[in-house]
């Protein structure tokens, strides 16, 4: 099948709006009659369900948590990008889409792009009419920060917790539609397969995580947003229940699965402390903002760091290497997440970390709370500060604006970020890759939608701060429910779908066939044995930096343990109660395909971009080197073992955009 | 550290539980307590047994999944964290943990420590939200100020992470903080006061339906609350209910 991305005609500032001007509309008497099934409830899930609830449609949610409150969207601190400009310095909707475009390395989708850059303003009318408390000035209009690969202060911001904020206001309004009854609310729900009747996806296998039973819900359509696939790397910024099944699920039915290759390490996470770890932490990249990232110069210095006979607070400035200032000085702290990672590790493999491990750089705030402390004592008259009311009032500042980041950091590592240096390391935390979608946001199934983190549309190769909670909520707020309605049109006279038929009758039947294998198979191994051995795998061949050799042992390794997850996982307990190892063995049989796939995509890329680094790819200064000819977005079709997968091409078109080399020097 | 533990197992929401005895060895104090439980869990799973169950996902204190009252203390025996936060650096070696559920009669248990906190929801249903539509058609985001110290005093109250602590932690089994807390974010704000008279006092009357208990003032949720919700919330709580009963 060949794909069409179906991005309309015309100019770019005009293609959403004619676009919308043009499609067709389903009247709210039909749209009574009209049944969509929602997986997950993160921000695109929660915020689309709300809205098609409210445009009048019946909506089915479903989350594995015990509330949709709990999403995993929750966990995002920094904040969210729009082009307001209400800081008057510059920004634009087409700044907001060329610095998309660019931090994403010239590997996404022109159109999507640009509509997401459209919509972005009203995104903050929307929330702050929801009564979202977004930070504010003492004039009592709305704050913003600036974020790592921009030159402007585009960025909104609810403390450290703006996700949960955003979260919690697409909460709120699905809370107003289950009163209605426009929602149904599904929690403890695992979708374990998705139906398709004459061609058209009509209704999901879900599985109650409470009883264990297998449920049929049928609809007219599915929409999918059941976020990212970090946790195929075992430790990552995911929650632990995050997972690739809905994702993957529909890809075996014949959704293409576009750039898996395609992860986000993000540079700022507390460096792991040993081997019974289950996840890693983020440290908001808002922390760039305000805090210094070095290492020693000497290699001395680092090892009497190490075995503690210095401390990072007695080295003197010129004894300290900031690498990022050093490297890129337009940018400096604020480079791009991949470069800012890459840089990270560079400094590390030269044997300059700072921790036991020897995976650590310090992220250092002296700096900040001293510029902040003088310019409080001025605020204040105070003459003369002493060294010590200085450091006491520039506390106090970044206290307010990171004070919670601050606590978490000191609660699990048990040192104060405020009297010495923060310790970080990059970790897995966002995958551009995902479901591809069509312009519409529908997949390669007809009536198969995908939206958020979990389809691959606007990232490209990486994905800049501040632009996850933006592109879930304009998928799921503003793009989606007007899309969504053109196909629909269709199904006016359609009816209710049955779930009473042989294709239900046969998803169904397969999904217990599985279940009853894992509960049932002798094994010796637990899913989390598994589940680790794939992420050091992954880690060590398909992190930061890739090479043909290691990529190519992947896929082999990968293929044996899938192989010896079915001889020997075991499962204990039964199908039918709650049973969470059985949920996990299902997530992690997905994730052993997606990994081998993951690594196929990486192997076939032969190119650096964005979060995808080949080490055979680089400038002489060891820079990502993309190449023209891959400027594509790979569309992977299954077929059986993902090393039978075909390959699809969306060539990339950059008509409004020049494509550069992506400097931040 | 090697550490015993008193868990309490239950097969599910019909069956009679119990207190069960465990043993864990060489436990790092720089583990986390949900950590220490996957070391515990992994051992039962390599013995063919059936793992403790209990609710956890997001693991950095934000999700509000996470629950257990451990040591007779809801999250464990830290201040201003949840249990997925809560370092084994806090115990001694030789330590007996006590670990239980969350208990109150509106947070059946499901299993072992997970329990059905969707009453919570049902009082978010009754009027947790401002009745605007979704479209984008709203005034610009800047069109009405709201003074920095209201936005911050509603953040506060917004930062509420839902996971039952506080009711866990009251005599009374009293939501009054978690529902306070709610009232208080969008009572703070213009947005909020159209409708502030019906929402009071319909999330009242759903938290009153889901049979938890009234606030007698001990404070004890506000000393538990990871996430420092203060008691005015409460005290804000009962002036709107005040305010709108004399509408």
């Amino acid at each position: 099948m060949a794909l069409d991305s179906k991005v309309p005609e015309g100019p770019i500032q005009d293609k959403w709006t004619d676009y919308k001007n043009k499609i067709n509309l389903v009247n709210p008497a039909n749209k009574r009659h009209i049944d969509v099934i929602v997986v997950g409830t993160g921000l695109a899930g929660g915020s689309a369900a709300a809205t098609l609830a409210e445009l009048g449609y019946n909506v089915k949610a479903f989350a594995y948590q015990d509330s949709p409150r709990r999403a995993h969207s929750i966990a995002a601190q920094g904040g969210i990008n729009a082009a307001k400009n209400y800081q008057g310095d510059g920004d634009s909707t087409y700044r907001l889409f060329y610095d998309t475009v660019k931090g994403g390395d010239y590997r996404s989708r022109e159109a999507n792009v640009y509509r997401l850059a459209e919509v972005s303003a009203n995104i903050i009318d929307q929330c702050v009419a929801q009564g979202v408390p977004f930070a504010r000035d003492y004039g009592g209009l709305l704050d913003n920060r600036s974020f790592g690969g921009v030159l402007v202060s585009r960025t909104f911001y609810a403390k450290g917790q703006t996700g949960q904020q955003l979260l919690l206001g697409a909460y709120s309004a699905m809370n107003r539609q289950i009163a209605r009854g426009k929602i149904e609310m599904f929690n403890r729900h695992e979708m374990l397969d998705v139906v398709i009747v004459d061609g058209k996806a009509r209704g999901i296998i879900a599985r109650n995580l409470v009883t264990g039973e297998i449920e049929r819900h049928s609809a007219h359509a599915v929409v999918v947003g059941s976020g990212g696939y970090g946790n195929v790397y075992f430790l990552s910024t995911n929650a632990m229940g995050s997972n690739v099944t809905a994702a993957w699920k529909i890809h075996k039915k014949g959704a293409y699965f576009a750039n898996p290759c395609y992860t986000q390490i993000h540079p700022t996470c507390i460096p792991r402390s040993g081997d019974y770890q289950s996840k890693l932490t983020l440290m908001s990249e808002s922390l760039r903002n305000d805090g210094r990232i070095w290492v020693p110069k000497n290699l001395d210095d680092v090892k009497a760091i190490r075995e503690g006979r210095k401390k990072p607070t007695d080295l003197s400035e010129d004894e300290r290497d900031y690498y990022l200032e050093r490297r890129y000085p337009a940018f400096g702290n604020l480079v791009p997440r991949d470069v800012a990672s890459r840089a990270a590790k560079e400094r590390c493999d030269a044997g300059y970390g700072v921790n036991a491990t020897g995976e650590a750089v310090y992220l250092d705030f002296a700096a900040a709370i001293e510029r902040y402390g003088k310019e409080q004592a001025k605020i204040h008259n105070i003459s003369n500060p002493s060294k010590g009311k200085i450091y006491e009032l520039g506390q106090a500042i970044v206290e307010a604006k990171y004070g919670n980041l601050f606590q978490m950091y000191e609660k699990i590592v048990d040192e104060n970020p405020y009297e010495t240096p923060m310790m970080i390391y990059p970790a897995v935390h966002y995958t551009m890759g995902g479901v591809w979608v069509d312009y519409n946001l529908m997949t390669t199934v007809p009536g198969l939608y995908c939206i958020g983190e979990a389809n691959f549309s606007d990232h490209g190769a990486n994905r800049l701060g501040a632009s996850a909670l933006m592109q879930g909520l304009a998928d799921g707020y503003f793009v989606l429910p007007y899309t969504i309605g053109d196909y629909l049109a269709d199904d006016i006279r359609t009816g209710k779908i049955s779930t009473d038929t042989k294709e239900f009758e046969e998803a169904e039947k397969s999904v217990k066939e599985t279940i009853n294998f894992f509960v049932n198979n002798k094994g010796s191994k637990s899913v989390d044995y598994f589940h680790k051995k794939l992420g050091k795998i992954m880690w060590d061949k398909c992190g930061m930096s890739r090479n043909a050799k290691g990529l190519t042992e992947a896929i082999q390794e990968i293929s044996d343990l899938r192989k010896e997850f079915w001889k020997e996982v075991s499962v204990p307990g039964g199908s039918e109660e709650y049973n969470e190892e059985l949920a996990k063995a299902g997530r992690v049989a997905d994730f052993l395909e997606l990994g081998e796939l993951f690594a196929k995509d990486a192997l076939v890329r032969e190119e650096s971009a964005g979060g995808h680094f080949r080490e055979e790819h680089q400038t002489p200064e060891g820079e990502a080197k993309r190449m023209k000819e891959f400027q594509f977005v790979s569309a992977w079709e299954y077929k059986g073992e993902p090393k039978d997968a075909v390959l699809h091409k969306e060539e990339l078109v950059y008509k409004n955009i020049e494509v550069k080399e992506r400097s931040y020097k | 550290m090697n550490l015993t533990l008193k868990i309490w197992r239950q097969k599910d929401s019909n069956a009679k539980g119990q207190m069960v005895d465990y043993k864990v060895t060489e436990i790092s104090e720089h583990m986390s307590f949900l950590e220490m439980m996957d070391v515990l869990n992994e051992q039962l799973v390599g013995k063919g047994e059936e793992p403790v169950a209990f609710d956890h996902d997001c693991r950095e204190g934000i999700c509000g999944m996470c629950s257990m009252y451990i040591n007779g203390e809801a999250h464990g025996p830290d201040r201003g964290i949840t249990t997925c936060q809560l370092h084994m650096r806090m115990f001694k070696d030789g330590d007996t943990i006590t670990i239980e559920p969350f208990r109150a009669a509106a947070f059946p248990v499901i299993k072992d420590l997970v329990i059905d906190r969707t009453a919570f929801d049902r009082i978010q249903h009754a009027g947790g939200y401002i009745s605007v539509n979704t479209s984008g058609n709203t005034q610009d985001a800047n069109a009405i100020p709201i003074s920095k110290h209201d936005a911050d005093e509603a953040m506060d109250a917004a930062t509420c992470i839902g996971c039952g602590a506080c009711v866990a932690t009251c005599k009374n089994s009293s939501a009054m903080l978690f529902v306070g807390a709610k009232v208080s974010q969008y009572a703070l704000l213009p947005q909020g006061q159209v409708e502030a008279a019906d929402r009071v006092q319909n999330m009242v009357a759903q938290m009153d339906l889901e049979g938890f208990g009234n606030c007698t003032n001990t404070g004890a949720c506000e000393v538990e609350c990871p996430k420092g919700i203060s008691l005015d919330n409460i005290a804000r709580m009962n002036r709107e209910l005040m305010k709108a009963a004399v509408k």
